[in-house]
């Protein structure tokens, strides 16, 4: 290990801006963008299933909150969002004395949230489009099969809807990867902030913002790639057959 | 009423920045876009690579990365070169990137690149047969563009066309990160000095909204005009 | 046809002669990053005004030129200088050998010192390595206090960088920050003087080292424009002797 990082500043040693710091810095902004985008999304997905199912809802109470919630975050600013939760959390009366401002103190998890109920949004129109082009031969079997509503829902409508979706998730998973970069602006060091450091501090905007942009592209490239594998096996009977 | 502290005029102001950004970049988009799908078609190869590595490049980087590169990296490119023609010849000519310029550019670049795919596929979907039959009247290549390939392209185009302008109008916000003055600019400095932060942001996700909503009317509008001739069933 | 061209060539020569003969006292362009308060801020109906804005129009009616105010962020002040987006920087810009290679510097203008801020019950001693561990200490971006704060106490302390003074200030009142590192001045007008919360200084005012501290705020201009350069050193001169300069100064920082 001591002779990498030997090996390494040697290499670095006549460069004044890639130095062992900078690359520091890149290298724990990598971690948090990951970490930021790869939770958000995990979360949004997890919330976005069943508000997908009741924005299809024949109640009207289920169904307009959440078409409202969808429509406001889809049709207003990711950074509109993020200011409001992360300069709007402080002006909740006395939060500093509750346990929430232990989390909510650093920039992390107020951007967390805001990415959150962002990707959320996306995902729930995404999932609703496809359950609702849900061939309707696979519902008239299930019921014929006697399938209670719930069984339905999770072993005919999902799991194929899931699959239908799986294209355009691919999509919103990229576009969160790049939506991420707007956490610098509340003083994360994502690979966005720490790219702003290295110019600011060396007033390099080519060195700092070309490497940066190598990275994200590389990131964008591994997840078109798994997608890809994805679909490749999910979706594998829907492909015509070869001949 | 709310209060808005003497920021009102400021506010709006910053609204018809937004609104004028947005609607050059997306004139900008609109002929990169025709000028991609045209490239990526092309029968020439390296064309058709370089259509290719623009789409790849564009979206595989973030809005905010490729803004502060052009933003920050453009001015100093353009110095290198205006100093090279002050030192060489001495012309001392000055080209301002400012914020508006820069964020005019990279929003129509990134959406450039977004229209190059929603009019390829646009373009792929008008019938070839009323092309041939259009050359079989002796129409030249640009009056067959504009009557038959044009028309029909913008109605399978408008669907996707839409959904890049609802993007694109929130990938405005941005240019506040660079520090021109739309309005999120001026909201976030006017939540700062105030410390009402959710007065003058929930004013601003508002008329985003109705920017969104009747841009979204209008859209279905044009749809119905370029719908005529087909069926209301598809 | 040839005739024309010709002519147009020898217009254009004379034209440029004649831009190059008076360049020195040209009227210009002055860069300024806002919010910055007192040193540089804007009243609610968008005017500029604070101690940098007025010495800049005081020195400009001296030199007997006329002054427009440019406001640019302060990540991108000076590639706009280079860009001929104005022709002069006054935006409380420390004097120092970083960014002295990119560009020529006036005479020093005012020489503030800076400061560790923290809230009143803060229980911070002298700042040091066991006083600021685990903290999370607030810098403006691309500043000397962030090049300071990142490789003395980059290590032990959490660093947040912000884009203006005012960002932070207000993460500070929400308890987000438990320390900032700021020119003095502006740190007293924006958080000891401000009705948002009860601030202190801690420890002592930091000028040293001058690595780092620089010798005090400059008037940033292109290395070519030594000229425009000499004009300013001698007006601020000649203010500081009539008496203007302190009028200005005690308006601003006067007690």
């Amino acid at each position: 290990m001591e002779a990498l990082m030997n090996w390494l500043e040697a290499q670095l040693a006549d460069n004044s801006i890639f130095t062992l710091q900078t690359l520091g810095y890149y290298g724990e902004g990598l971690v948090t963008t990951v970490q930021l985008v790869f939770l958000s999304l995990i979360i949004g997905l997890v919330l976005a299933v069943p508000l997908a199912i009741g924005r299809g809802s024949r109640h009207a109470w289920l169904r307009l909150p959440i078409f409202f919630y969808c429509y406001v975050f889809r049709g207003t600013p990711l950074l509109v969002q993020l200011y409001l939760i992360y300069y709007g959390v402080v002006f909740v009366e006395g939060i500093q004395d509750t346990w929430l401002w232990l989390i909510l103190e650093k920039p992390f998890v107020p951007a967390l949230i805001a990415f959150t109920l962002n990707t959320a949004a996306y995902t729930t129109e995404i999932f609703r489009g496809a359950i609702k082009s849900t061939p309707r031969g696979e519902i008239e079997a299930a019921r014929a099969y006697g399938m209670s509503w719930g069984l339905m829902m999770r072993r005919i409508v999902l799991p194929s809807a899931f699959r239908r979706a799986l294209p355009a998730y691919g999509n919103e998973v990229i576009f969160m990867l790049h939506a991420s970069a707007i956490a610098s602006v509340v003083t994360i060091m994502d690979l966005t902030g720490a790219a702003r450091f290295v110019y600011a501090r060396f007033y390099a905007p080519f060195d700092a913002f070309l490497f940066v942009a190598a990275i994200y592209l590389c990131l964008t490239f591994a997840i078109i790639y798994f997608f890809r594998h994805l679909e490749k096996r999910l979706l594998a009977h829907l492909k015509p057959a070869s001949g | 009423m709310i209060d808005l502290h003497g920021y009102g005029p400021r506010l709006f102001e910053g609204a018809l920045i937004t609104i004028e950004l947005a609607v050059l970049s997306l004139i900008l988009a609109i002929l990169l876009g025709l000028a991609t799908a045209s490239a990526k078609m092309s029968r020439h190869w390296w064309l058709h690579r370089l259509g290719t590595l623009y789409t790849t490049i564009i979206r595989g980087v973030p809005d905010l990365v490729l803004m502060m590169l052009l933003f920050f990296g453009g001015q100093i490119g353009i110095n290198m070169f205006t100093d090279w023609l002050y030192y060489q010849f001495d012309v001392d000519i000055f080209i301002n990137v400012n914020e508006f310029v820069a964020g005019v550019v990279t929003i129509g670049l990134i959406f450039g690149a977004y229209m190059g795919e929603t009019f390829r596929g646009a373009f792929l979907a008008v019938d070839s047969g009323q092309i041939e039959a259009g050359r079989a009247y002796g129409m030249s290549h640009w009056l067959v563009f504009r009557r038959i390939r044009f028309p029909q392209m913008m109605r399978h185009a408008l669907p996707g066309l839409s959904n890049n302008w609802m993007v694109l109008l929130k990938t405005t916000a941005l240019v506040s990160v660079i520090g021109l003055s739309d309005m999120v600019r001026v909201a976030s400095e006017a939540s700062k000095a105030t410390r009402e932060p959710f007065t003058f942001m929930i004013i601003v996700a508002a008329i985003y909204l109705l920017i969104a909503s009747v841009s979204e009317w209008g859209f279905a509008r044009l749809q119905k005009r370029y719908d005529i001739g087909y069926g209301e069933a598809n | 046809m040839k005739f024309q061209k010709i002519l147009s060539i020898g217009v254009l020569g004379t034209a440029m002669i004649a831009g190059g003969a008076n360049a020195e006292v040209r009227d210009i362009r002055i860069g300024v990053d806002v919010p910055y308060e007192p040193m540089e801020y804007r009243t609610p109906d968008g005017e500029l005004t604070g101690f940098d804005i007025e010495l800049g129009n005081a020195l400009c009616a001296e030199i007997g030129i006329q002054c427009e105010w440019v406001v640019q962020g302060w990540d991108g002040i000076i590639p706009g200088l280079q860009a001929r987006k104005y022709d002069a920087i006054m935006s409380s810009m420390t004097i120092n050998e970083q960014r002295r290679e990119q560009v020529l510097f006036s005479d020093p203008y005012i020489t503030p010192p800076s400061a560790w801020f923290a809230p009143m019950d803060a229980e911070i001693g002298t700042p040091s390595d066991e006083t600021l561990e685990g903290l999370t200490i607030g810098v403006q971006r691309g500043t000397l206090q962030d090049n300071y704060v990142t490789d003395m106490y980059g290590d032990v302390a959490e660093v947040n960088r912000y884009a203006t003074a005012d960002d932070m200030v207000l993460d500070m009142d929400s308890g987000r920050l438990d320390a900032v590192f700021l020119d003095f001045p502006i740190g007293k007008s924006t958080l000891l003087e401000s009705e948002a919360g009860e601030y202190k200084v801690v420890g002592e005012k930091i000028t040293e080292p001058v690595e780092y501290f620089g010798e005090g705020f400059g008037i940033a201009f292109r290395q070519r424009d030594q000229e425009l350069a000499a004009a300013f050193n001698e007006a601020l001169a000649t203010l500081k002797e009539n008496g203007t300069y302190d009028e200005i100064y005690a308006e601003y920082f006067g007690d």
